[in-house]
């Protein structure tokens, strides 16, 4: 029986990769796009080296962190779109925190880190409030702040922050090399993104599925009403979850400062957050398979890079390719729902 | 006073789009709907649009062409809602992502090209009256569209019977389905209608008020901002239409603002009406929020303000409705 179940599930998200294919080809084929050349090039950009595996463990943290995140406000079935904005906050508050050092060390990262993790908290705290208090669906209130966060960010690089002489798009000046984070032999990821983004999943697991506050926050999520009853304080945990997501969030947008760019871009995100939410959805808001499709979404992002160097096709394949896979999920999902209620006859 | 009016001109180009792509929302909403997919729409239908008008020559088979894509999008939301019960919300984020990157992604071969427009028109009668003849004289024809539009949907939500239909479906759709209207099927012509009117606001957008296809193509995030006037205006077409104006004013000063403080760069500006947004979602709600109520049950005198903001949304909003589930 169990396994049968297995098997049938395989099936269902077989039937939806093939049909994210399918729209994937039938989508490309009129840009001159060769299917296969095209997944070679995807697939070997991504994996091709292992500098190239060091670039995707280098979008993998982030997106790990983000998708870790999300999994929480989600058990109380809230949607964090903000965490776009939020990972950027995290990216200001960081290099806001090393501004005053010219060269550091190990202590000051940490330092760089936590106030990373303190402005992302923030920011989803505002969205939270205005949710709690102000009954702004966290949705628009997200989204806004989202922008709200480019623009100052934008500010900042132009006005006060700007490099001596030169204000440009390229960003703020250039950290410390001490302030770096390590990197594996030669590759550009560091041991200790990567450890970081494992232990935000870790944590996030322990505590959704092992505490008492996981279980409080999952009645919540399904019914408010009957958790107020029972003195589960909603509010007060939806502002909690608000800001743990928020935290992992600034915290990606704090690696990202100093681990990849060793600055501050106005396109610090690369809007890991909203790919963050498709992961989300694609693996139901489920822990498992959280890692596996981050990784692959990863190796998705940096093979892409490659498409308008070899093929002359807009990188943006990559989304349409995630977006299609989420979508036929979601697709097979109601058909799967829509042929079992047939079978039952009605 | 001829130059307020040129403003007044200004306002009504840019807002134009915002109330084409407010009033699809509207309708789309009345009937219990939430589509999240605008942001994504509009751009996806620019890109069409575009590249349609530069395939014939012709802006209006390019304008077509990007009301086909808006309903194609909405009937992916709608199909996959109505009739498989999937998530609304979850369905109409993924087709926002996914729709803004298959416009990059197919518009790739028109970035910065040169295209048709919808050009300027003008009314012959106008030009002796001289404030008339600023705002109205020489328009692009998405003015006239969208002024249009507005009569169009107040008249047939509220003076017909299809629109009665659509309002009994987003306010009881067990009601509605008891008096033998086909909730579902209503449902999806809602999405579709709106979804249409969502696409030809795209297509202003790359024919007329941002001309061209680029990456960015200068309409990114107008869907989110067209989401939050729809409540704004309390799911009425005609005061949605004054807050798609009031959000156009908004940005149009942040164009004479740039050129009073030209230190500031200008994508700060553009972020403007998301705070206001922000602002103005508290202001509708802060009514019911509990402090609130009992500060005003407290002094009597204050609630004669409370009222003056009516804000009612569909009953039915975003709630499913299965019929074989009975009454």
């Amino acid at each position: 029986m169990q396994r049968s179940v297995w098997m049938e599930q395989i099936l269902w998200l077989l039937a939806a990769l093939a049909l994210a294919l399918v729209l994937t080809v039938l989508v490309a084929l009129p840009s001159g796009a060769p299917p296969l050349e095209t997944l070679r090039i995807l697939v070997l950009g991504g994996l091709g080296s292992m500098s190239k595996f060091g670039q995707v463990l280098t979008v993998f943290v982030p997106l790990m962190l983000c998708s870790a995140g999300l999994l929480v406000p989600f058990t109380a079935r809230l949607w964090n779109i903000g965490i776009e904005g939020q990972v950027v906050l995290g990216a200001v508050f960081c290099t806001g925190a090393l501004m005053p050092v010219d060269q550091g060390g190990p202590a000051h990262i940490a330092m760089a880190l936590a106030a990373g993790m303190l402005g992302g908290a923030l920011w989803a705290l505002l969205a939270g409030l205005l949710k709690t208090w102000g009954r702004v669906h966290e949705i628009f209130s997200g989204l806004g702040l989202n922008f709200v966060a480019m623009g100052l960010t934008i500010w900042l690089i132009f006005g006060p922050w700007k490099r001596p002489g030169v204000a440009s798009m390229s960003g703020t000046e250039t950290l410390d090399a001490g302030l770096w984070l390590d990197r594996i032999g030669g590759l550009a990821a560091s041991w200790t993104a990567l450890g970081l983004a494992c232990a935000a999943i870790c944590l996030v697991a322990v505590l959704l599925t092992r505490t008492q506050w996981g279980l409080g926050l999952k009645a919540v999520g399904q019914n408010p009403k009957a958790a107020r009853l029972f003195d589960l304080s909603p509010r007060r945990r939806m502002l909690q979850a608000f800001a743990l997501c928020g935290a992992l969030g600034g915290l990606a947008g704090a690696v990202q400062v100093l681990g990849v760019y060793h600055r501050l871009l106005p396109s610090i995100s690369s809007g890991y957050g909203y790919t963050a939410l498709l992961v989300g959805m694609m693996a139901s808001f489920r822990i498992l398979p959280v890692p596996f499709i981050c990784l692959f979404f990863a190796v998705l992002n940096v093979g892409s890079i490659q498409l308008p160097l070899q093929l002359n096709l807009d990188s943006s394949l990559s989304g349409v390719i995630q977006g299609f896979m989420v979508l036929s999920v979601f697709v097979t999902q109601g058909l799967r729902a829509w042929l079992i209620r047939r079978r039952e006859g009605c | 006073m001829h130059e307020f009016a040129l403003v007044l001109a200004g306002i009504l180009l840019a807002g134009a789009p915002l109330v084409l792509a407010t009033l699809g929302e509207t309708i789309t909403e009345k009937a219990g709907v939430i589509n999240l997919s605008l942001d994504g729409t509009m751009l996806l239908s620019a890109m069409a649009a575009f590249a349609l008008a530069s395939a014939t020559g012709s802006p209006w088979t390019g304008a077509l062409g990007g009301m086909a894509v808006g309903a194609a999008a909405a009937a992916i939301l709608g199909l996959t809602n109505i009739y498989l019960g999937q998530s609304q919300l979850a369905v109409g984020f993924i087709l926002t992502l996914l729709c803004r990157d298959l416009a990059y992604f197919l518009g790739h071969s028109y970035s910065r090209q040169p295209g048709p427009t919808f050009g300027l028109w003008g009314i012959p009668g106008l030009s002796e009256t001289p404030v008339l003849d600023a705002l109205l004289g020489r328009q692009s024809p998405v003015v006239a569209l969208s002024l249009a539009a507005i009569v169009l949907c107040w008249w047939w939500m509220y003076k017909t019977v299809g629109g009665m239909r659509l309002r009994a479906v987003g306010e009881s759709p067990r009601a509605a389905f008891g008096r033998g209207i086909r909730v579902r099927l209503t449902r999806l012509a809602a999405c579709l209608i709106g979804g249409a009117l969502v696409g030809l606001a795209g297509a202003a957008y790359s024919l007329a008020v941002k001309p061209g296809w680029g990456r960015p193509q200068g309409c990114e995030g107008a869907g989110w901002i067209a989401l939050a006037i729809v409540i704004f205006g309390g799911w009425h077409p005609v005061r949605a239409a004054i807050g798609a104006y009031f959000f156009a004013a908004l940005q149009v000063s942040g164009i004479y603002l740039q050129e009073l403080f030209p230190s500031v760069p200008a994508q700060v500006f553009q972020v403007a009406p998301f705070p206001m947004m922000i602002v103005t979602l508290l202001a509708v709600n802060i009514g019911r929020v509990s402090i609130v109520q009992d500060f005003m049950r407290r002094y009597p005198f204050l609630k004669r303000f409370s009222g003056s903001w009516p804000i009612t949304s569909p009953a039915a909003l975003g709630q499913d409705f299965d019929p074989k589930k009975g009454l």
